[in-house]
């Protein structure tokens, strides 16, 4: 990086420091840090779309509708997120590649499933086999988006859910008293008012999205823990210019620094949505807004 | 205009066919000198340079891919990249599930590493998971300890965490040499498994088969020995 550290041995203190910091194996953990917040800003909106397309198909008065929101809310809340992260992925990578198989190797004669192996024609195979490499890692990256937002989508549903049910019954007979129709009152005087039960559910939401960031590694991405993990072990001087004896703790209190900056960066930020988000509501919080401003 | 558009296709077509398939090599990236990250961030190690020549005379187009050592195997199999050439070695469990070339390394010893030489083999032992260590280890009736990378095994016993560490003796003796008398080899070497090998499908035959030959023509012409006693010293084993 600087043009000091062609002698890494030679370097003593902070110059040694700043080489070491800077070398392209380090920059690959910066750039881990840029993935994992890219991750949560993209999975945030959408797990909430999840969920709010769960939440309205669970109260949905067209039967089945209301079933498989209530199946998708129990059954991805029910299973253990680890074993959906391990199995879902690979599952959902061969479905998309057995829809592509069956549309564009229709004259293939060979069996998909060999034993334990999985093969596809190679048109079919999902990125291509000779695609770049960030080409497969995006597609990587783009599943565990997926696959995060499918398992807290059902999170959110349920605390949506459970929002929507607390708005009280007088707000909605009121709707109908002015004649408003179900979706109308729905729009209009639901959903505004539901997001005040539905923030601190939410809240929590997104701080264990925070944390569960690192399961990212089992989706083949790698993330800050994974480079933690792997910069912090001891280097002997035979594979590296920067030896050094087991560092981890360094680089996981680097980690504990760095997520709870980010989880009390989140509160401040959530505080004050719920702030906004309680004004002229008829709840304790609402009331007391209002006499503080009186 | 759509005259381009069929152009433009033909063109992507054909450029499609005459750019070989590439060959994903997947490895672990965490057991120098086998294979290990760089400083420059990029896979190394004896197992970068041997794959590189392997595809240069099987004449194909190799791309490198780390895998975390737990799923190595299903993802080989579900297809996310076509080879593991990550230091495994060849053992009759692995076998039933995918297939080997011949070996690129002789059956080696694996050994024991302790803070000191005379401490107790039956109590308890460090091993990475899924390896033929932790099976031997098992199978010897002392308290197995498993860890998800090798570097981690050798921390547990530097901590005190394990009595001793059993692993590859090619890993371990660079980690001895450098911890300045801090560690030890302690009783005998153990030979386990059948070498190491590169795994691919067992429906692959073809590429099997491509790298079989491969690896044979550098037996042949003893440039393998050559990488062999440059990455892991000239005491190691040769063919």
């Amino acid at each position: 990086m600087f043009s000091f550290c062609t002698d890494p041995d030679a370097l003593e203190g902070v110059k040694w420091l700043s080489c070491y910091l800077t070398t392209g194996k380090h920059q690959s953990m910066y750039w881990a840090v840029g993935t994992v917040l890219l991750l949560l800003a993209i999975t945030a909106p959408a797990a909430l779309l999840f969920g709010f397309g769960g939440a309205t198909a669970a109260r949905s008065r067209f039967r089945p509708l209301a079933w498989f929101g209530k199946i998708y809310i129990s059954i991805v809340r029910g299973v253990p997120d680890i074993a959906f992260f391990l199995f879902f992925v690979i599952a959902l990578d061969q479905a998309f590649e057995w829809v592509r198989h069956q549309v564009k190797c229709p004259d293939w004669d060979q069996e998909i499933w060999q034993g334990n192996d999985f093969r596809v024609c190679p048109e079919a195979k999902l990125p291509l086999g000779n695609a770049a490499q960030w080409v497969h890692e995006t597609y990587g990256f783009f599943l565990a988006v997926l696959t995060f937002a499918i398992v807290f989508g059902a999170f959110a549903a349920n605390v949506l859910y459970g929002a929507m049910q607390a708005v009280p019954r007088a707000q909605i007979e009121t709707a109908e008293a002015y004649g408003m129709t179900h979706r109308q009152s729905f729009w209009r005087i639901l959903v505004p008012q539901m997001w005040v039960y539905a923030l601190p559910g939410l809240s929590n939401l997104w701080m264990v999205l925070i944390k569960a960031t690192p399961l990212l590694f089992l989706l083949g991405v790698e993330d800050i823990v994974y480079w933690a993990r792997e910069l912090g072990g001891s280097k002997t001087a035979q594979f590296t210019d920067y030896p050094h004896p087991d560092w981890r703790m360094w680089y996981f209190a680097a980690l504990l620094v760095f997520y709870l900056a980010f989880t009390r960066v989140s509160e401040i930020v959530l505080d004050k949505i719920m702030r906004r988000l309680t004004k002229g509501q008829a709840t304790m919080g609402g009331e007391k807004q209002r006499k503080a401003a009186a | 205009m759509k005259k381009l558009v069929l152009s433009v296709a033909a063109l992507a077509l054909t450029a499609g066919l005459a750019s070989a398939q590439t060959v994903r090599m997947g490895t672990e990236g965490a057991y120098p000198p086998y294979n290990f990250i760089n400083d420059a961030g990029e896979v190394d190690g004896f197992e970068r340079e041997l794959g590189d020549e392997l595809c240069a005379r099987a004449e194909l187009t190799c791309e490198w891919v780390t895998n975390e050592w737990d799923s190595i195997i299903p993802n080989l199999v579900s297809g996310n990249y076509d080879t593991i050439i990550a230091g495994m070695s060849i053992t009759d469990e692995r076998d039933e599930v995918i297939d080997f070339t011949q070996n690129y390394i002789p059956p080696a010893a694996s050994a024991y590493v302790a803070l000191s030489a005379d401490v107790d083999l039956s109590g308890i032992i460090a091993a990475q998971t899924a390896t033929i260590q932790a099976g031997h280890v098992a199978e010897t009736g002392a308290t197995l300890l498993e860890f998800p990378t090798p570097d981690e095994t050798i921390a547990a016993v530097r901590n005190g965490e394990a009595d001793a560490v059993l692993a590859d003796k090619d890993f371990l003796v660079p980690i001895v040499n450098e911890s300045g008398g801090e560690l030890v080899f302690a009783g005998e070497d153990v030979p386990l498994g059948g070498g190491v090998g590169m795994g691919v499908r067992e429906s692959d035959g073809e590429l099997k088969g491509k790298f079989d030959a491969a690896i044979q023509s550098m037996k042949d012409d003893g440039t393998l020995n050559d990488m062999i006693k440059k990455w892991f010293g000239d005491e190691a084993l040769v063919f």
